[in-house]
């Protein structure tokens, strides 16, 4: 093995990935949350599908794109290989009584759970959302004209506003976030820690911020469905009719 | 509570404690009752006690560790009740007293558990790894001559605190129990950030943390996730500010040393 495998496969190689990766991600779901936000004013979804145009269209974006799903993948990869490896560490016989509550978060001892519970979250969502926008033949999106733009656009805010009348989806998505907030609570700081960066002069800012980004993040990301499930003003265009109960059914002239 | 009250009351307690005749052997727990308790008696006393009463009775004696009894040494390492050395934070488990616990308390005891640390026998387990950790790394080299000079090489006191803070680590364990991963980073960061603090431990510094993290690793002890439970069980207080410590010098070890293997 070369010094960079090694590296890079030992105990604290691996946790900078986790830490890399993951802050990482953390910048992704800040561009995500700016972009969803555009959803809620009253314009038919223009700025929304102007964004996400820009999104699917940009070839910087575009070659980003790529680097998240490596991103994504290797998190998720390494957290469950690193939850395994770590359950192992304990030996066949585990404690009898054990009171982990008294020394520790729950958050943080049950990353790999919420973390779990994110990536089934995300292959959901991805498959409403982003495989759709991207693969015509995974359904594609219908194609609608925005201000200041002088083609036509994909028009994923009627899908997300079609999805977001389905009472169970909407849920799903509201608790989903809640997993995110857990995450974030532990996984932001602790991306600080594994990196070294630990100082009287700037942790309390450093946990200041990731307790922060944790509760405002998955809480505008959970508002978003919420209010456009009970708000008049968000309706999908009826030629498009793309929910999510068709995108997940088995007829495929549906999708 | 009583603590302070020489006519405390002696209490009688129920005892589940983990026995296991040897490495290879299945354990389990057992139950026992102990008597007339003194709550001025520190938990290793109470368990001198049963082992009295289980000698007068024919039986094998609990084996576990001790050996100064003055929360020095990091000998004793008992699992009590959910948690390394027991309730009390900042405390080794020959300085727990009894007076933490209640008449008619029922008081589990395990041993430490992890891959990496097999049971001897009953409570007591193996924990040599620590010390092949330390002989992968955890010294300094030190040149043959004269005695130097006790003033000759300068530290500034904040940093002789501080290193000195990481210093007081006794390898009792309790990091590595407590952890829901039991890994051994809060020891292994302890060792690297004191050497690494003073002039004294440059000299190996790199391959120091490169061949201490290797040794952690082959040892089969968990990867650390941050959760904090080992700072917050140690006895003696080192903080999770050790372990950043350590990810840098690993960090800078293995961008900066000549080592390519």
């Amino acid at each position: 093995m070369s010094w960079i495998t090694k590296t890079f496969s030992s105990s604290i190689g691996r946790k900078i990935i986790m830490s890399l990766t993951g802050l990482f991600l953390c910048t992704f779901l800040l561009v995500h949350l700016l972009i969803n936000l555009q959803m809620l004013r009253h314009d038919n979804g223009d700025s929304f599908n102007f964004w996400a145009e820009f999104m699917g269209t940009n070839p910087l974006i575009r070659g980003m794109e790529v680097v998240l799903m490596l991103g994504l993948i290797l998190h998720s990869y390494q957290g469950l290989a690193l939850a395994i490896k770590n359950k192992k560490a304990r030996g066949a016989q585990g404690y009898i009584v054990n009171h982990p509550e008294a020394n520790s978060k729950w958050s943080s001892r049950n990353m790999a759970l919420l973390g779990t519970l994110l990536l089934i979250f995300l292959i959901v969502h991805l498959m409403n959302f982003w495989i759709r926008s991207r693969f015509d033949a995974m359904g594609g999106l219908a194609e609608v004209r925005v201000a200041n733009l002088d083609h036509p656009v994909g028009d994923l805010y009627s899908v997300a506003a079609a999805s977001f009348k389905i009472p169970w989806y909407v849920a799903l998505y509201a608790l989903a976030q809640i997993a995110l907030g857990y995450h974030l609570w532990h996984g932001f700081t602790s991306g600080f820690q594994t990196l070294g960066l630990n100082h009287r002069k700037y942790s309390p800012a450093i946990r200041f911020t990731g307790y922060a980004f944790a509760v405002i993040v998955s809480l505008l990301f959970a508002v978003i469905p919420v209010v456009m499930f009970f708000g008049d003003n968000y309706q999908p265009r009826p030629a498009t009719g793309n929910t999510v109960e068709q995108s997940l059914g088995a007829d495929p002239a549906l999708r | 509570m009583a603590g302070s009250n020489p006519n405390a009351k002696p209490m009688n307690l129920t005892l589940k404690v983990w026995r296991q005749k040897n490495r290879a052997a299945a354990g389990q727990v057992v139950q026992y009752n102990v008597r007339d308790i003194s709550p001025e008696m520190s938990f290793l006393e109470m368990l001198d006690v049963l082992n009295e009463d289980l000698l007068r009775k024919g039986d094998d004696p609990v084996a576990f560790d001790h050996d100064c009894r003055e929360g020095i040494c990091g000998s004793c390492n008992l699992f009590i009740n959910g948690r390394a050395h027991g309730p009390e934070q900042g405390t080794t488990t020959c300085q727990l007293h009894m007076r933490k616990f209640s008449d008619g308390d029922t008081i589990t005891i395990e041993p430490w558990r992890s891959q990496a640390f097999p049971v001897n026998k009953d409570l007591s387990v193996d924990r040599s790894a620590f010390d092949r950790i330390i002989q992968a790394g955890g010294y300094v080299s030190v040149n043959t001559g004269g005695v130097p000079d006790g003033n000759e090489i300068p530290i500034p006191k904040p940093i002789a605190d501080r290193a000195f803070e990481a210093a007081t680590c006794i390898a009792c364990g309790a990091c590595v129990a407590a952890c829901k991963n039991s890994s051994a980073m809060l020891f292994v960061s302890a060792k690297v950030s004191q050497l690494a603090l003073l002039p004294q431990g440059q000299v190996e510094r790199s391959t120091r943390v490169e061949n201490m993290v290797a040794q952690m690793d082959r040892e089969g002890f968990g990867a650390c996730s941050n959760i904090g439970q080992c700072a917050a069980e140690c006895p003696v207080g080192i903080s999770l500010e050790n372990i950043a410590i350590l990810n840098r010098e690993f960090i800078s070890a293995k961008a900066t040393s000549n080592n390519l293997a």
